[in-house]
Order: C-alpha cells, then structure tokens, then sequence
C-alpha cells in the first residue's frame, strides 16, 4: 500500500529558516542546512524548501542553499518561489532540488505548466495553490468559496480554486500542493473542506497544507471523511520542536493511518 | 569497482552518483558512449519521458555502445525508473503512440491505470519475486520492504520470469525486472535511504 507522506517545509528568507502567520509576522527558525539534516534523520518522507524572497539576492542565497542543503540528503526535496520559466526550474535541478513547485507564474501564464510537464515530466512539476475562503454570499446555496491567491497571498486572482487546480491538473502538474492562507500559522488545523474537496476532483496526489498545531491535525488531513490527502504538510510543528517526524508517524500509525516506519 | 553513471539529459544524476559512493562504488559519470568500455558496471537513471529519453541516448551514440557493452561484454546493468522502462520493447507515450526500446526485456510500457492516483507518488511496498533469495538484486530484501516511487508509467514484461519484484498500487504491477546481468528497477534507490542502499549494495556484489 502506497503510504502517506509527512513533508516538514522549510520556508527559507535570506539563507534562513522562517516562520509566519497568514504568510506574514515571520519569525527565525534556524538554519536551514541544520535542519534539513535532522528531518531526513528522522525519517522525513520529502522536504519542501520555499523561497518566500522575493528580490535577486534572495533568489542567488536560496539557490545557495538548496546547493548547501542537497548534498548530504537521500530523501526528495521540492523547491519552490519564484519560479517564472524554464531556466528557473534548470537552475533548482542543478542545485540539487528533484521537483519544482510554480505558483504565481502559472497563474499568469498556464501554458506554462504544459511546457514544463513536457520538458521534465509530470513528476518533477508541483503545482502550488494558495486559496482563503471568501466571505459567504447567498448565491453560493451554503457551499465554502474559495479564490486562489498569488504572489504570497497580496493578489487575489479571481480563479475559483477547485476549478483551478482541475486545469493545473490537465495541463499536467504531477502533484498539487494546497495552502490555507487563512490557517497558515494558525495551529487551527488545516482547513478539511477545501483539501477533501480538492482531493476528490483531481487524479493527482495532494499534499495538504497550512494550519497544523498537533498531531491530530496531520491524521485529519490524510484521513478518509476528513482531508483525504496523499501527504501531510507542516512547519512550525516541527521547526520549534514541539514534535519530532518519529512521534509524528507514531501518532498516524497508531490511527490507522499507513505511513513508512521511521527510522 | 568503477561504476558508469551515463548522464544524457534525462534529469539530474547527482543523487544517483552519491548513493553509488555511500555505497562503496567509484562512479563515473559518462557522457560520452566512447567511454562506456572502461567500466565494470553500468547505472542508467533518468526520469521523464520514453520517447525523449530513447532519442537522447540515440544522438549521444549511447545505444551501440550499450548494445556492444551490456549484451556482448555482459557487463552487469541496473536501469532506474526511466532506465528501467527504456529496456522494455517499446514505451507508450499519449494513446496509441509508441517508441522502441531498448527491447532487452520482452514487454510494453505504459500508463499506471487510473483507478488510482496518477502520478505514483511516495512509499510504497516492494515485494521480491523469489523469496529464497535467487535473484541477487533484491537478496535480502524483506517482503514489504518500502522504497520510494515518483513515475506514470510502468514496464509489463510479457514473460512473468522477467519480473523481480512487484508493488500493489490497485493491481500489483512489476516494480522490478531481471534478465541474467541486467536489471532495472521503478522505485528510486538513491532516494529509498537504507532499503535503496541495500539494493545498490546488491548490484555492487553481482557486478564484482
């Protein structure tokens, strides 16, 4: 049986590890190689390193460190921020990163996921989805809407976000990583509606993600009924050591949820 | 032991190089078929497409040299995810597009089915095929055992003896081959830590 994954993401400002609230008030969370080698250790299933920089220095230092970073790792490493085109996805390949996470740019320009997918394959291309819930209003006949937001969740776009991530899809994304704006930070538990429903209408996996504080928020994502998704996505949970990835899988097993044994 | 790498633009191979030293292997990466006659052992890894990494081997002259190397010297060969698929006779690409292989392993390639989710992502169970430990790729290898997948597309060898390993996802479907010296597996070992080594180990020993 194909297990569910847990990713520790490292969001990563300036060469560090950093942590915020609905995508802002980032405070530090280490360095980014130190951690990265304690997550493979204790048996993380992927890493995700962000770049949530969004100027040149910032792009050259995450660059860097993905470069620091992937020598000493055997487990996948998604990377993400910032990618606009395909010599983008060339350098964080040449760096060390074995998928690439586009957010923003496929929103501007979709067929650019097309490309990419053709040139790399589906399995090397993430597409990440950043969505809050809107406001309710009467034609919505009670179901959430949600929009999906870019550029670290400064724009609305419009786009309705399960729509969305049925195209990002079709135009051949192998995973679609999901982010609550509303519960990033938050320790309130991901937001099950969006990621059930999302995980329901595309053929893809999705990696949950935004909002977890406990264990029990990780099984909720995964869980049949709940999140249903395919891996688990989480930050500060980890960063601040409230939990270690083997206490994580422990807990999941425990549950009824299948996960790789950790070392 | 010296190990070839053949690097041909088929993603990165940095890892695949890593896990080959972890390992205990001295490996080469070779870009150039000329060169492919100074190794003991042969590692094709790649990912992404059938039909684009036939054609890359093919302009980099890589397909008489594997031909002459791998078949006539019998110098011992693992394939790994892509490199497994492009042994197989031939490799679908969308519906009803087909690309010829390498054809050292009798069967098709094609698209997971979809009554699960494709791609094929994450940890999954690798069952060997001969449990008394015959085949010496997967030797060791507990039934079970978990390894990492990242693929949409998998070989169906036609002779059920080329299989040397199988992974439930819906159907089982064959997770690894095996024709004498040459093997090719779907999961990734240089990304599967411990069990991955185990098997790297395994074709390190066969090669010697």
């Amino acid at each position: 049986m194909l297990k569910r994954r847990i990713i520790p993401c490292l969001d990563i400002k300036n060469g560090r590890v950093v942590k915020g609230v609905h995508f802002g008030g980032l405070r530090d969370a280490g360095d980014p190689v130190e951690a990265a080698r304690a997550y493979d250790k204790q048996g993380a299933d992927e890493l995700c390193m962000l770049d949530i920089t969004a100027t040149t220095e910032g792009r050259e230092a995450f660059l860097d460190v993905i470069r620091r970073v992937t020598p000493s790792l055997f487990v996948p490493v998604t990377v993400g921020g910032g990618i606009r085109r395909a010599r983008d996805v060339d350098r964080m390949l040449a760096a060390g990163a074995d998928k690439v996470a586009v957010n923003s740019a496929a929103v501007t320009n979709p067929l650019l996921i097309e490309d990419l997918a053709t040139r790399y394959g589906s399995q090397c291309i993430v597409g990440a989805v950043d969505v809050r819930r809107l406001p309710p209003i009467a034609a919505d006949n009670g179901e959430p809407v949600y929009e999906v937001v870019v550029h670290g969740g400064t724009r609305g776009t419009g786009l309705e976000a399960v729509q969305w991530c049925r195209t990002l899809a079709e135009l051949g994304v192998g995973e679609i990583l999901l982010t609550s704006m509303d519960r990033d930070g938050s320790r309130e538990g991901y937001d099950l509606w969006i990621t059930r429903t999302v995980s329901r209408t595309v053929d893809v996996p999705v990696i949950a993600s935004g909002g977890v504080g406990s264990l029990e928020h990780l099984r909720q994502g995964l869980a049949t009924g709940e999140g249903e998704a395919d891996a688990a996505l989480a930050a500060s949970i980890f960063h601040f050591g409230l939990y270690s990835i083997g206490q994580a899988k422990g807990y999941l097993h425990e549950n009824n949820i299948p996960v790789r044994p950790s070392r | 032991m010296n190990v070839g790498v053949i690097r041909y633009g088929a993603g990165n191979i940095d890892s695949v190089v890593r896990a080959l030293e972890v390992c205990g292997a001295t490996p080469l990466v070779i870009d150039d078929a000329a060169l492919l006659d100074t190794v003991g052992a042969i590692v094709l890894p790649g990912v992404g497409a059938f039909g684009h990494g036939m054609a890359a081997l093919r302009e980099r002259g890589f397909i008489e040299a594997l031909q002459s190397e791998v078949l006539g010297n019998e110098i011992p060969f693992l394939g790994i995810c892509l490199g497994m698929q492009l042994l197989a006779t031939r490799g679908e690409e969308g519906p009803e597009r087909w690309h010829d292989g390498l054809g050292w392993i009798e069967g098709d390639v094609s698209r997971l089915p979809a009554d699960e989710r494709v791609p094929h992502v994450g940890w999954n169970e690798v069952y060997p095929a001969d449990t008394d430990g015959g085949d010496a790729l997967m030797r060791g290898i507990d039934p079970g055992r978990d390894f990492y997948f990242v693929h949409s597309y998998r070989v169906v060898p036609d002779d059920a003896a080329a299989w040397a390993a199988s992974t439930p996802y819906g159907a089982p479907f064959c997770s690894a081959v095996v024709r004498e010296h040459i093997w090719g597996v779907q999961f990734h070992p240089e990304k599967s830590q411990s069990a991955g080594f185990e098997v790297l180990k395994n074709f390190l020993e066969a090669a010697c």
